[in-house]
């Protein structure tokens, strides 16, 4: 039911993405020619680019070879989509997990020490941290960053990725763009996961469990994460779906070889089937993992599974 | 790190200002404006202060920049001196008088663009919850899809298509904004068009428009203000984000994104000064957000009453 859900509204995001572009003032032949533009040119890129066909015709063509991986080529260069995104999909996949894999477990456990030890200076300063961090620009963080660890020579201020890098090397190039990422998505998980537990510490089951003796630090792991594990999901979920779209900044800082990257030079070049495909693959991506969010939750939580 | 030190050593100089200009504000006013002031929380009134300062520098920007905004007036890349200040950028344009006219601009681009995505979207918000109906549905399920795409990738998508100059750079932002403004507002527009007095405007026959300004817009005043800032702040960081992609506010205009994008070569070799136009956007975005914070604890302060 959910899935039904999600498939359908990825087909109206895909609409949105394909409609955007019949907004185009003049057609899309005249705004690649521009000047150079004589009548026999334009008919015959016309021609080549299927604009003649009516618009529903287009987006069934488009929205049928995207799904098989042909995503048509690219206006500037004429070489095949699909193959300026494969290898470039997967450095932003592994860029985006890395991050992932550095921000999730910190937060969490920032989040239950700050609940745990409420309004303490550790609190706090944990507080203020996040809320700086959240006003932040992402290329602010990743710059102070760039000064302060690249100029000592620990890590590499910029990424170069070809096919012979081994994964331990990866790592090690990518640690400061997925640090960038870390620093500013952690402020939100963290801020979510401390209300999260604080909202449940004044149920009446921690009020028994504290009467019996239980340690602070036992009370928060059995009996109040459990509960709030579907909240705390959610927040996760949402700040991985934000996390691409702050790839795309960091990419450019980082000269990462990423779909970021692409996307920014392709809305430089106006090179629109490449801009519509890597915004497809986002959205997609997006929508997928709001979608997982909702069904975890419903997972971790058994009275949203017996509704109704 | 004897800037680091002076960065903070001037942050604390702004708290101690904010901390007198309080005091002075309790000691000198009566009433209203006292217990306001008497209210007021440090983080509050130091992000008033530093508000107040960038609306200062941004209208009085030709009589405080020691150069031209576009003029090439030195070398490249010059370091600090006592002629220019914070040194020259990549063409030998000087540094602090375009710092100086950055916040005319971007600041001044990123209000008009909030002003319009708020207009737009509290209009339609308030317009949808009253009349409800298919009007409502309709416009809530087109924003609802519109918001099932990130908004950066958004704003790209429309930027490829309308081109990158400054009208579009805010209409584009603008209109992706406006849909979470929309939002908002049918959310507490719904809960007040159910009430009475709507009933009893309704009855005395007032027109739709009537009804949003006068009896529904002044009743969703406190979170509406609140968001403005919130609004403020993810517009102005987009802008920026833009601009230093490159997608933004164009050169030779001076524009606090793109010129961390600039001079950002600078930084490999240890020079800090490509970091303070970015610092500048952070420093802002934290006052207008510990402001927002004392509104939305005042407005809920007040309900508990």
């Amino acid at each position: 039911m959910r899935i039904a859900l999600g498939v359908g509204l990825l087909f109206i995001v895909s609409l949105v993405i394909f409609g955007a572009t019949e907004l185009l003032p003049g057609d899309l032949a005249n705004e690649l020619l521009g000047q150079s533009a004589t009548p026999e040119t334009l008919a015959a890129l016309r021609e080549q680019l299927g604009l003649n066909d009516p618009a529903p015709v287009r987006y069934w063509n488009w929205l049928t070879g995207a799904l098989t991986g042909d995503f048509g080529v690219s206006l500037a260069n004429g070489r095949p989509i699909s193959e300026l995104i494969g290898a470039r999909l997967g450095n932003t996949v592994f860029l985006a997990l890395y991050a992932a894999a550095l921000s999730v477990p910190i937060s969490l456990i920032l989040g239950i020490l700050a609940a745990l030890w409420r309004n303490s200076i550790f609190d706090r300063m944990a507080n203020a941290g996040a809320l700086t961090a959240i006003s932040f620009p992402e290329f602010f963080v990743a710059y102070i960053l760039v000064l302060w660890l690249a100029q000592t020579g620990l890590f590499p201020s910029m990424v170069r990725i070809n096919p012979t890098t081994t994964f331990g090397d990866r790592v090690y190039m990518t640690f400061l763009p997925a640090l960038t990422l870390m620093l500013v998505v952690t402020a939100h998980m963290m801020r979510m996961t401390r209300a999260a537990i604080i909202n449940l510490m004044a149920s009446p089951y921690i009020e028994m469990a504290r009467l019996k003796g239980m340690s602070p630090l036992r009370i928060v792991l059995r009996h109040a994460l459990p509960n709030a594990l579907a909240p705390i999901i959610n927040v996760i979920a949402l700040n991985l779906a934000y996390l691409i779209t702050g790839v795309v900044v960091v990419e450019v800082v980082f000269v990462y070889p990423g779909l970021g990257q692409l996307m920014v030079d392709a809305v430089s070049n106006r090179d629109i089937a490449v801009v519509q495909a890597v915004a497809l693959i986002f959205a997609a991506a997006y929508v997928a993992l709001n979608l997982l969010a909702d069904v975890l939750s419903t997972i971790t939580n058994p009275r949203l599974m017996h509704r109704r | 790190m004897g800037f680091a030190a002076s960065v903070i050593l001037g942050l604390a100089a702004l708290f101690a200002i904010a901390w007198a200009l309080r005091a002075a504000a309790r000691a000198t006013f009566s009433g209203q404006t006292r217990s306001l002031a008497h209210d007021i929380p440090l983080t509050a009134s130091f992000g008033l202060l530093v508000i107040a300062i960038y609306t200062f520098v941004a209208i009085a920007a030709p009589a405080l920049a020691p150069f031209p905004e576009r003029e090439i007036v030195g070398g490249q890349f010059q370091a600090w001196s006592a002629e220019h200040w914070l040194g020259t950028d990549r063409i030998g344009r000087d540094m602090l008088s375009r710092l100086i006219y950055g916040a005319r601009n971007t600041v001044g681009i990123a209000f008009a663009t909030t002003a319009l995505a708020f207009v737009v979207g509290a209009i339609l918000g308030l317009w949808a919850a009253l009349v409800g109906g298919w009007l409502d549905q309709a416009l809530s399920r087109f924003v609802d899809a519109l918001m099932a795409i990130p908004a950066l990738i958004f704003s790209l998508l429309l930027l490829t298509i309308f081109g990158t100059s400054v009208l579009t750079l805010i209409l584009v932002i603008a209109a992706v904004d406006a849909t979470r403004v929309f939002r908002l507002a049918r959310a507490v527009a719904q809960g007040i068009v159910v009430m009475d007095y709507i009933e009893a405007a309704k009855l005395r026959g007032e027109g739709s428009w009537f009804l949003i300004r006068r009896e529904i817009l002044p009743n969703a005043m406190a979170p509406l203000v609140a968001e403005f800032g919130l609004r403020f702040c993810f517009v102005f960081l987009a802008i920026s984000s833009l601009s230093f992609l490159g997608l933004g506010i164009q050169p030779p205009t001076a524009d606090w994104g793109s010129m961390v994008k600039d001079n950002a070569t600078l930084i490999t070799f240890g020079d800090v000064t490509p970091l303070l136009p970015a610092g500048c956007i952070a420093l802002l975005t934290v006052a207008v957000n510990f402001v927002v914070d004392w509104q939305l604890h005042r407005a809920s302060g007040l309900k508990e009453q």
